[in-house]
Order: structure tokens, then C-alpha cells, then sequence
């Protein structure tokens, strides 16, 4: 195993979109390792995605089971992950590990569901909320090459929720 | 080479104050920190960093004609500058009610014995003249921890504040 060299904004890396997985093999399962180290070994980080170390691929990682007292499903592997559902939408505070020292309100899906691969190329679907629902929504829009600063709200946008999530 | 000031800025608003002020300020080889505007009650506010090797004298004469010909006020202090060093807010509170007198110095006050650092602040008064609503929106940190802050609020929702904590728990990913 070993730690990757995360992105720092603004590499354009981060900016652009990722390929589609093809190949589910032991190589696939050697980078999620050691993407999944790298994601443990920074402060408080919940989530990864490939593109934060220089891997244009749909692939990434979250685990928001060290938080206490909320749903989730542990850790997960999304690869070739697609959102097919949205519920409600919510404020909520994100930071990025390819941007440190700022924090913003970004509204998410309070609700969602989303099928991916794994890292033997099985399709699940899971269904989640809240905590573990942003980190993944934050996680997908790295595949994306979109960052929470694409969706910052104001402090004050929390007063008049908004209904439809785009 | 890392003289900081804060400059405070306040006067009637208009259009366009924001880029004339910080264009005097960069073609005057300043750098920009932090800054916050908002206009309050009809009226321009800013707070802003400003990075600048000479002295304060020199930074006012720098704003001068723009301060005068906008019929703005200055203020200019010497600080100590701590970037990249932000304290993360782990609550999120919003209080709002009819506007009585007192209001936020009672509220504040409440909070802060509870253990409430106040990162920042944003207050309206809403409604209409007759009957005018008081909204108070804070982030802050909670050093007492959140069910100590919970309590505190609600006190002041027994006097007839509607009060509302959302804990604010970073996603960092
Ligand atoms: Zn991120």
C-alpha cells in the first residue's frame, strides 16, 4: 500500500470529467488500497474520488462510519456510480481535501439513491440520507470535475429552503 | 512585506463602490485579505484586509479621492493578519421574532455563558413598520459543547423567540 499525492485546487485535473471503468482487476483493486489509505490518512476525511489523485477514472471511496449516531452503509466502493434518485435538499457544510483552510454551505439531496459498481464490477444500489448522502454527492461531483466551490451558497440561504434540487 | 491594516469603509450606497475602492487599492500595489460587505439599513459597509509596505498615512492617501468623491468614511487599522487559519463553526443558530428592544444583547448574552463563540453574525429586521420582525442568523462554535447551547436557546424561546440549532458537521471529502 501506499499514500497517494492529493490534488491541490488549482490543478486543472480537478476540473475535468472522468472516463468510465472497464477493467475490474487486481491493478483496480491495488489503486482502491491505497486510495482508501490516503483518504484515512488526512484529517477528518470521509470521502475520496479518483481525480483527487491525479486518476481521471469514475471511481471513489466514502466512509462516514466514524461519525456517530447517523445512518450509513460503511465503507463503499463507487465506481461508475449514477444517481437515479433525489429526495428533499438540505444546507449543509462541506470542505475538500484538494482545497485546504476553507469551508462552504453548499445545498445537497437530502435523500438519494444511486446505483454503482464495485471493485469487482457488481452492480449495488444503495439508498441513503443525510450525512452520508452530501459525502457522496461531494464525492460524485469530483468525477465530474465539479468542486463544492461550483456550488456555494450563503450563509444566509439556509432561512428560505429551496425546493428543487438541480 | 507582511504590513496588514483593516480598513473599514461605511457611507451611502451605490453601484460600483467595491470596484472603485479595491481598483485605488490595487493600482496602488496593494494586496487584499479577507473582506466582508454588506449594506445595512440603506447604507454601505465593508471590512477589508489590506497588504500594504508603507504606513497607514500612505494607505488613506491612496483611498483619498475615491473616499471623497463617493462621500465615504475611513477608518484604517494597523492588525495582525492570520490567514489560513480559520476556526470551523460546529453550530449554526437562527433566531427570529416581533423586534423588541434588547433582543440581541440578551440572546448574545444567553449564548455566550453558554459557551457560544460567535464567528459571524447577520442580522435583519424584517416585516413592515408597524410590525417589524427581528431575524438574527449566527455560525459559531460551540466550546461548551452543543446540548449546552441547546439549553440556553431555550430559555430565550421562553421569552417568545423562535430559535433554531442546526449542528453544522463538516463533510470533508
Ligand atoms: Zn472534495
Amino acid at each position: 500500500m501506499a499514500l497517494l499525492e492529493i490534488l491541490q485546487y488549482p490543478d486543472k485535473r480537478l476540473k475535468q470529467s472522468c472516463d468510465e471503468v472497464v477493467l475490474f482487476d487486481e491493478a483496480l483493486r491495488t489503486f482502491l488500497a491505497d486510495l482508501e489509505e490516503t483518504m484515512r490518512a488526512g484529517p477528518g476525511g470521509v470521502g475520496i474520488a479518483a481525480p483527487q489523485v491525479g486518476r481521471l477514472e469514475q471511481i471513489a471511496l466514502v466512509d462516514v462510519s466514524a461519525k456517530k449516531k447517523i445512518k450509513h452503509h460503511g465503507r463503499i466502493v463507487l465506481i461508475n456510480p449514477e444517481i437515479i434518485e433525489w429526495q428533499g435538499s438540505v444546507v449543509g457544510r462541506e470542505g475538500c481535501l484538494s482545497l485546504p483552510d476553507f469551508t462552504g454551505n453548499v445545498i445537497r439531496a437530502e435523500t438519494i439513491t444511486l446505483e454503482a459498481q464495485d471493485e469487482f464490477g457488481e452492480r449495488q444500489r444503495y439508498k441513503m440520507e443525510g450525512y452520508e448522502a452530501r459525502a457522496v454527492q461531494h464525492e460524485l461531483d469530483h468525477l465530474k470535475g465539479m468542486l463544492f466551490l461550483d456550488r456555494l451558497v450563503s450563509r444566509r440561504s439556509d432561512l428560505f429552503k429551496r425546493k428543487v434540487y438541480k | 512585506m507582511d504590513k496588514w491594516f483593516m480598513a473599514v469603509v461605511v457611507g451611502p450606497d451605490r453601484p460600483g463602490i467595491v470596484a472603485k475602492v479595491t481598483s485605488a487599492l490595487f493600482n496602488g500595489g496593494c494586496n487584499l485579505g479577507e473582506a466582508s460587505m454588506t449594506r445595512l439599513g440603506g447604507n454601505f459597509t465593508m471590512m477589508l484586509m489590506v497588504q500594504h509596505d508603507g504606513r497607514e498615512k500612505g494607505l488613506r492617501d491612496l483611498l483619498a479621492p475615491v473616499v471623497a468623491s463617493l462621500a465615504l468614511h475611513l477608518h484604517i487599522d494597523s492588525i495582525k493578519a492570520e490567514l489560513h487559519h480559520h476556526i470551523e463553526p460546529d453550530v449554526r443558530i437562527t433566531l427570529f421574532g416581533e423586534d423588541r428592544s434588547g433582543i440581541v444583547a440578551h440572546a448574545t448574552a444567553t449564548l455566550a455563558e453558554a459557551g457560544l463563540h460567535i464567528l459571524s453574525l447577520e442580522s435583519d429586521v424584517a416585516g413592515s413598520k408597524n410590525r417589524p420582525i427581528y431575524v438574527l442568523h449566527i455560525e459559531g462554535a460551540a466550546l461548551e459543547g452543543v446540548p449546552s447551547l441547546e439549553s440556553a436557546l431555550s430559555i430565550i424561546a421562553s421569552e417568545g423567540i423562535e430559535t433554531q440549532l442546526t449542528p453544522v458537521d463538516t463533510v470533508m471529502g
